[in-house]
């Protein structure tokens, strides 16, 4: 059945103004992860950041893994969207906003865990650079530095990349809404109309904000890596480091891309517009990368591996043999072993089938930002200074509440804005190029036609 | 503020509305600027669609770029040298390391920028006087004229009709109410 301008209105817009019963559980299991959250933040600023597993050699764990992680998952969104938007590729169309939005809310929280880790977040404002009587100057040689530079761009490009394509929906909400949701909407759209040079404009800006944001994405994980490479630390200090955070958060990105749509198009009945087309093309993706991460890992061991540096050999074998060898084969695993199977055979290649692989991979690359991080550090250079770490229920509640708190902020958004972007899916009926009139070459501008003769004079007045 | 349009469900149609629409304009002595298309969706490839291209937008977006440039410039090396730092002989204003912020600053300087400058070539925001008609968020498009001259309403329904409009109307009032009389 041919599927109508009125009929993707009306699917696209009804999820904001009707709520199912699955979408309150769904939203109060998300609450309750992130008040234990709040909570658990609550009794660390009040004790203090011991009550984390953190100590010396080991300063360096959960959060910063979180912080990884977090920001790895936000490369998927705005990436992939801006990359089939420049390309234009016609099946980006049900794909890119869920993407957005996984960038955005992704950002958020990885923007905030720093935060928590500097123990009095209200202080957080010291990293602004302002000339302040505290003889305090932000130090532009640090790479944590470069992070809030390169972070505060991605969000706020990201955030960008999001809202403008949402302006005329925005407006479609308005139009079909009343009373104080109106009034919302209308600001929302910042009364958009839809006339020619408003859709020119907005189709312009867009180009340019997907030319501006792949570099803008690839700097800010290559600048998170060398929060890391920039020091001397066995494993760290290594030229590998920018391209292989940059795979992995692409690699991770695209999975949890892929898990989100695969629950949007469930609870949300978009079975119409998220086809398993999408996640077929975006299964050859997390294809591609799997593999690429895995050259990535073997070119990274192996080189470690031929070079035998004691220090470095040190932190290999915790990896591979002793006390993180579960954890290390567990990622290669959930990374490699499970889905390259599964996405590689076409029959495999499903909605059930890619959202199994994608689980399994934001798994194993949760594990693998945290074996880059903590073996790392608990065995230095020094092997009097070698140390361990465990995690506390303080550390593990904070990071299940950062999965709740993105799940929140995701289906919150569901509400307020249509997941699918739908004057994008309105232009998807439209005859290839827009046009009619086949006789002319393509890119050759259409020309009008003009009634004949007089103007109508026979009107009854 | 009036209008009367009609709706079409064909850019084809739409164009040769909006073209019978041009042809008159001095015979029924009204602006080409009073004429009006909106819809829910663009229209590439049609004359109504493209007559807004412009390259001016890459243009300030490069200029964005270049003051988010020069931004980062003031911020990372004019400012540690005017600060009191002690740095043990390292250089007070390392290049490697301030290009990454210059980089950053450059790249949020152009989103800005092309953000800015969709907002004042789109005309937005605008909340007074928005048209818009719910059939247009169900595929059809709006061309119409605002304000028409009095006198040759009843002419310019009947070029509307004669164009393909599957419905024509006459709004006035508030913005986004159409409290319209159909034809």
């Amino acid at each position: 059945m041919q599927i109508t301008a009125e009929q993707i209105e009306k699917d696209l817009l009804r999820p904001i103004f009707k709520t199912g019963r699955k979408y309150l559980v769904a939203v109060g299991l998300a609450t309750s992860l992130v008040l234990a959250g709040m909570a658990a933040f609550g009794y660390q600023v009040y004790t203090g950041i011991g009550v984390w597993g953190i100590n010396s050699p080991v300063f360096w764990a959960f959060d910063i893994t979180n912080f990884v992680f977090w920001i790895g998952i936000s490369h998927a969104g705005t990436l992939i969207s801006a990359i089939l938007r420049l390309t234009n590729a016609t099946w980006r169309r049900p794909v890119t906003r869920c993407a957005e939005a996984i960038t955005v809310f992704s950002l958020l929280i990885g923007g905030l865990i720093p935060l928590c880790h500097i123990g009095r977040p209200w202080l957080g404002y010291w990293m602004i650079p302002y000339p302040s009587q505290r003889g305090i100057w932000p130090n532009f040689r640090s790479p944590l530095e470069w992070d809030f530079f390169a972070i505060a761009t991605y969000l706020i490009g990201s955030t960008t990349f999001l809202y403008l394509p949402a302006i005329p929906d925005f407006a479609a909400v308005r139009d079909a809404a009343k009373g104080l949701r109106k009034r919302i909407y209308s600001i929302l759209s910042l009364g958009w109309q839809g006339t020619p040079r408003q859709w020119q404009r907005l189709e312009i800006a867009m180009h340019i904000m997907a030319i501006a944001i792949v570099p803008v994405a690839v700097s800010v994980h290559t600048i998170v890596s060398w929060d890391f490479a920039m020091t001397l630390i066995p494993m760290w200090h290594t030229t590998i480091f920018g391209p292989y955070f940059v795979v992995g958060a692409i690699f991770s990105g695209v999975a949890a891309l892929i898990l989100a749509m695969a629950l949007l198009r469930r609870f949300l009945h978009l079975e119409e517009y998220l086809k398993p087309l999408h996640f077929n093309n975006l299964g050859k993706l997390l294809l591609t990368m799997s593999l690429l991460w895995f050259y990535c890992i073997f070119a990274e061991f192996l080189t470690t591996w031929y070079g035998n540096t004691p220090s470095e050999m040190a932190v290999f074998w915790e990896n591979v043999r002793h006390n993180f060898a579960p954890l290390f084969w567990t990622m290669v695993v959930c990374n490699f072993v499970i889905p390259v199977p599964i996405l590689a055979m076409k029959k495999l290649r499903t909605v059930t089938g890619t959202a199994i692989a994608s689980c399994t991979i934001v798994i194993g690359m949760w594990i693998e930002r945290f074996l880059i991080i903590v073996p790392a550090l608990d065995h230095k250079f020094l092997p009097y200074s070698w140390g361990t770490y465990r995690p506390t229920l303080v550390e593990d509640i904070l990071m299940a509440s950062t999965f709740g708190f993105m799940t929140l902020l995701y289906l919150s958004f569901t509400k307020f804005v249509p997941m699918i972007s739908v004057w994008e899916m309105k232009v998807g009926l439209q005859p290839r190029g827009g046009g009619i009139l086949t006789t002319e070459a393509p890119g050759e501008k259409r020309h009008g036609l003009v009634l004949e003769g007089p103007l109508p004079t026979d009107v009854e007045e | 503020m009036k209008i009367l349009y009609g709706l079409y469900s064909d850019p084809e149609k739409v164009q040769l509305a909006v073209d019978t629409l041009n042809a008159a304009t001095s015979e029924l002595k009204f602006n080409p600027r009073q004429i009006i298309i909106v819809s829910g969706e663009p229209h590439e490839g049609y004359d109504f669609a493209e007559s807004h291209l412009t390259s001016l937008p890459y243009r300030w977006a490069v200029l964005g770029g270049a003051i988010g440039a020069l931004s980062g410039y003031f911020l990372t090396t004019l400012t540690q040298k005017a600060y009191p730092i002690a740095t043990g002989g390292m250089p007070i204003a390392p290049a490697w390391t301030d290009g990454i912020i210059i980089y950053e600053l450059t790249m949020l300087g152009a989103i800005l920028m092309t953000f800015i400058v969709l907002l004042r070539g789109a005309r937005l925001p605008n909340f007074k006087g928005v048209i818009t008609d719910p059939e247009v968020w169900a595929g059809k498009i709006l061309v119409g004229v605002v304000d028409p001259p009095q006198d040759a309403q009843s002419v310019l329904e009947k070029c509307l009709l004669q164009a393909g409009a599957t419905q024509v109307k006459q709004s006035s009032g508030a913005p986004g109410k159409l409290a319209s009389k159909g034809t």
